[in-house]
């Protein structure tokens, strides 16, 4: 056995590897089962800072939202913006999408698609929501929107000019932003959003970056970046607390428009598995049967779940930290029959 | 999607309410048993001096109102439209009105129509908006605590004319009435940023104990450096390269040349290359970025001339592959598979590709060398080279090679600045640990002024 | 020739760098550093004719000498002439919107043009393959370089335990029977991996990257004094 695995040809651990990943990945994908996340206080702060954008302002919060990465990390990214996107949408924010990257671009318009269009149709582009697109030239840019922002900024991504989009009005540097929310793949980055935003002019942000790039970030936690997700983990745990304050959001909503008072409402949003009891209840009986049944489906159905990318890709990730864990302790094994036979290691 | 729009609207709602915006939800009640607050007084506003442009002091006299019956204060702005270049100030309507007079008779003189005369005198005239009566209409720079009587308006336009006012807040979110608006002000920069100070102190400090220790060096004061295992292995790598018939790999990172760990790849790249013209191994550099193509190949081939073997060298083993990352790792990659070199160097900034690179080199058995000061892929160098040169280690090889005595005096310069750091590392743990011991305020100012002021420069 | 390929990149290094020092302490002076990193860009611009010609050299010359592998090449250089014409020709890109009738204004990546449909179709799953081949050697690199040699290695591998397990749902299956709000909640596999990152990779990293910043600091200087020559190949 140890002969074996002393000689043990590199693709036998390229197939374990493929096997750890692809079956999870096609078991999740025909069952829909995802493991339960338990947030980190990392994902928690990150949740709250853009939760409480423009509070203290008393208005509606301006959330600069850059996406600084490609299609090679979207697989870690990207779900994170998606529900970065679906936070700020719900809560009312407006969102000014940037991206210091070439192709940042496509991962704007995939989040403006996949969040936007499909599930907030009411946000109108130019007053809710606008896409800057990219700019080139890195953390000069950041330190020029500091300054003006119009310099590097003169109109959206489809040529219009910035004067004649609405929530432009007013927008004149990053100082006007209550909140910079970044998605960062590597250079430019974080780091850069930290030294040259963060840091000179005191804005409030928020950082979610791939797994190797985290732990260069984790100094910057809490003082300059207030929030921070790292990797897929850090995705799950997010867009699990996203899909949970969609959800109750969206009951209490919906049971405001039915007349219930905000007690019970808010007593029922935190019990989401008591609705469809509770729709039977005398309460409900002013509910016509048409919104209890929007409100079950709000409830419990899949419509604000659809963000569970995140949390789907924590599958593979469990089987292959456990397949690196199993490698490990094998690759020792080899290594101490060895030692023990005094050979070299 | 109704209910996101109603949620929407509410949320806003909310949160105006909150901080006393427009929309005042159950105000009636609340007027009716508060009188709104008394306006703050003596409000002065004035750029600050020393600074990068751009921030404005603000001070004024707390309202006559107990500050616990107040939320906070509102400092607005308003930024005049009109900005001339020269020093003057138009703020005279009737002023403005007889240079567009005049402007327009002297278009109509030179044989302009009197209407475009008038619009074309209109446009070139800068024409003065005096700043809106309601304060509705001014922009809000933020709400401080009400304890608070001073304010710094930051980020503002260095260019720019701005009036300020300030008003309280009431616990309703009722609005005393403004202040009398304060002077024009121009958030021009200083010659000098003084809050930069604390950091070119630093800069100069260590800039010369560098100096000093190279003048030392020079003189001839002995400089002794540890041993670094892995620059000592270059002989051992081009040495096996030679024995085994095989190249020798050379990738000088994935970024251009204004990065400061190219330059030092290159400067390792130098040595390396000399060490295999004297081999007479082959040493290939594919390069990610073309000016690090012209860089490496200058190194190159001085290195060839210094070693004697000027007819050796070969300029199209350098090369220039992709800007792109991956493909450039699927080139090296593959390039690796093929030709299996014998010895692979990766001194330079790496990112992603670092550990399919050194994975690859293992895989074909070839000795691996890394250097990088990117502490992220460090971790990986460590796992899969035979030496990796960590941070500061990279830095120090262009004067661990050479051995030269004022390149060696520069890195003892390097450990002054280590003190320094170790100097105020220990006094910021001291001063936060006693600050968090016993609570006392003149510490925690102590500590905040390490940390905003010092560092923070 | 010492004048040109020596005191003149010499001269030109130290103003660029004190300009740029410079820049950074006198507002006035802001613009000349940003003025300076304007001409690397514009430097870097002619380099890239520099690099497309070499490209072109490097693959001719295999073609025409039939080097093993000279299809390959190309392969390359068709890719290379094609991606390049479709880019700067702009072609299949809608017009843009403000100036419909203006020629090649529109965006060269929008989509729908070819160079967006190279992009999406091509670039980015090859992209993503690269990417993804992480996985394959993070495995055997972990099979191979971990070993528990000393005292040293053997707490790094409780530590590499800790965080892979921490961050996935078996940190929460090992350890999820401690009450998260106990006194023991932060020996919960998923807290005390972030305590890991947190605290101890935090201070090792910092360490490091002081020592980097120092490193930096002098390696510039000694630049910027033509003490250390080698990267415009004086030799040592």
């Amino acid at each position: 056995m140890i002969r074996m695995l002393e000689n043990l040809d590199r693709r036998w651990i390229f197939l374990a590897m493929a096997l750890c990943v692809s079956v999870p990945i096609l078991v999740i994908g025909l069952t829909g089962v995802t493991f339960p996340e338990t947030p980190t206080p990392l994902a928690e702060a990150f949740f709250d800072e853009v939760d409480r954008a423009g509070e203290a302002n008393g208005r509606r919060a301006n959330v600069l939202i850059a996406l600084d990465y490609d299609p090679a990390s979207a697989g870690e990214l990207s779900p994170m913006s998606l529900s970065l996107v679906n936070q700020c949408a719900q809560k009312g924010h407006r969102m000014y999408f940037i991206s210091l990257w070439p192709v940042g671009p496509q991962m704007i318009e995939e989040s403006i698609d996949k969040v936007i269009k499909r599930f907030y149709p009411d946000l109108v582009y130019g007053q809710d929501y606008v896409n800057l697109g990219f700019k080139a030239g890195s953390e000069q840019v950041i330190k020029v929107m500091g300054i003006d922002l119009t310099t590097e900024f003169r109109t959206d991504v489809e040529g219009t000019m910035l004067s004649q989009i609405p929530m432009m009005e007013g927008i004149t540097s990053l100082e006007d932003f209550d909140l910079i929310a970044e998605i960062s793949a590597g250079y430019p980055g974080s780091k850069e959003w930290v030294l040259y935003a963060a840091t000179q002019y005191d804005i409030p942000l928020v950082s979610g970056m791939t797994g190797v790039q985290a732990p260069q970030n984790y100094p910057y936690y809490p003082t300059q970046l207030k929030g921070l997700l790292g990797a897929i983990k850090g995705a799950a745990e997010y867009e699990f607390i996203v899909n949970d304050y969609v959800r109750e959001a969206r009951v209490r909503s919906i049971l405001a428009a039915n007349g219930i008072d905000e007690e019970t409402s808010l007593g029922l949003s935190k019990q989401l598995d008591q609705i469809s009891t509770w729709t039977t209840s005398a309460e409900a009986a002013s509910m016509s049967p048409a919104a209890k049944a929007e409100l079950i489906d709000v409830a419990t159905g899949a419509t604000p779940g659809e963000f569970l990318e995140g949390q789907r890709r924590m599958g593979p990730q469990l089987f292959a930290h456990l397949l690196m864990v199993l490698l490990i302790i094998l690759g020792n094994l080899v290594f101490f029959a060895q030692r023990r036979r005094g050979g070299s290691a | 999607m109704r209910t996101s729009s109603i949620q929407t609207i509410l949320l806003t709602t909310a949160l105006c309410a909150l901080a006393g915006g427009q929309v005042v939800l159950g105000s009636s009640k609340a007027r009716a048993s508060f009188a709104p607050p008394a306006p703050p007084t003596d409000l002065v506003a004035n750029d600050l001096p020393w600074d990068g442009g751009g921030t404005v002091q603000i001070d004024w006299a707390a309202s006559a109102t107990p500050a616990d019956q107040l939320k906070g204060y509102e400092i607005l702005a308003h930024e005049l439209e009109v900005t001339p270049r020269d020093a003057a100030i138009e703020t005279d309507e009737a002023a403005d009105r007889a240079a567009a007079e005049e402007t327009q008779s002297l278009l109509e003189g030179e044989g302009i129509a009197p209407e475009d005369a008038r619009r074309q005198a209109a446009l070139s005239t800068p024409e003065f908006v005096s700043p809106p009566e309601d304060v509705s209409e001014w922009s809000s720079l933020g709400i401080v605590p009400a304890t608070q009587t001073d304010y710094q308006a930051t980020g503002l336009n260095k260019a720019g004319v701005y009036l300020f006012k300030i008003r309280a807040i009431g616990l309703e979110g009722d609005f005393s009435a403004a202040t009398a608006s304060s002077g024009e002000i121009r958030p021009v920069a200083a010659f000098f940023n003084g809050r930069k100070l604390p950091l070119l102190i630093t800069l100069i400090l260590i800039a010369s104990a560098v100096f000093v220790f190279i003048v030392l060096a020079r003189r001839g004061m002995p400089m002794r450096i540890r041993k670094i295992a892995g620059l000592a292995a270059v002989d051992e790598a081009v040495g096996r390269a030679t024995e085994m018939g095989r190249s020798i790999l050379y990738i000088n990172g994935i970024q251009d040349m204004d990065d400061l760990q190219t330059v030092a790849g290159v400067t390792v790249l130098g040595r390396v290359a000399k060490t295999a013209a004297e081999y007479d191994a082959k040493i290939e550099v594919p390069t990610s970025r073309s000016l690090v193509m012209t860089a490496a190949r200058e190194a190159v081939q001085s290195s060839y001339f210094s070693a004697g073997r000027p007819d050796a060298y070969n300029p199209d083993l350098i090369y220039y592959v992709t800007d792109e990352q991956f493909g450039f790792v699927a080139y090296i990659s593959g390039m690796m598979t093929r030709e299996k070199p014998a010895a692979c160097f990766y001194m330079g900034s790496f990112f992603a590709e670092s550990l399919i690179l050194a994975e690859t080199g293992n895989s074909v058995g070839a000795i691996q060398i890394a250097g990088t000061a990117n502490p992220s892929q460090l971790p990986f160098f460590v796992a899969a080279c035979d030496y990796t040169l960590i941070g500061e280690e990279f830095f120090a090889a262009s004067a661990y090679l050479s051995g030269q005595p004022d390149q060696l005096g520069s890195l003892k310069g390097q450990d002054v600045g280590k003190i320094l750091v170790g100097i105020v590392i220990i006094i910021g743990v001291t001063l936060a640990t006693l600050q968090a011991i016993t609570g006392s305020d003149s510490l925690e100012a102590a500590v905040n002024y390490l940390v905003n002021v010092i560092l923070g420069s | 020739m010492q004048i040109l390929t020596r005191s003149i990149p010499l001269f030109i290094t130290a103003v660029a760098g004190i300009v740029m020092i410079l820049s950074a302490f006198f507002p006035y002076t802001s613009d000349w550093g940003k003025f300076a990193g304007q001409f690397f860009n514009i430097l870097a611009a002619f380099a890239f004719v520099l690099g497309g010609g070499n490209l072109l050299k490097l693959h001719l010359k295999k073609i025409s000498d039939q080097r093993p592998g000279w299809a390959y090449s190309g392969v390359v250089l068709v890719c290379f002439i094609v991606t390049l014409f479709v880019g700067l020709l702009k072609i299949g890109a809608y017009p843009n919107p403000t100036y419909p009738s203006v020629h090649f204004g529109g965006e060269t990546q929008g989509s729908g043009s070819m160079f967006w449909w190279f992009y999406e179709y091509a670039f980015k799953p090859l992209t993503s393959t690269m990417f993804a081949m992480l996985a394959f050697y993070v495995a055997s690199a972990a099979f191979r370089a971990f070993r528990a040699k000393n005292f040293e290695a053997i707490l790094l591998l409780g530590t590499a335990f800790v965080v892979l397990l921490g961050r996935t749902f078996a940190g929460v299956l090992a350890t999820g029977w401690i009450p998260p709000d106990s006194a023991f909640s932060g020996l919960r596999l998923e807290n005390l991996s972030v305590y890991v990152m947190q605290v101890f990779n935090t201070a090792g990293t910092r360490a490091i990257m002081i020592g980097i910043a120092l490193g930096i600091a002098s390696t510039s200087m000694k630049i910027l004094l033509g003490i250390d020559r080698s990267f415009l190949g004086s030799g040592d």
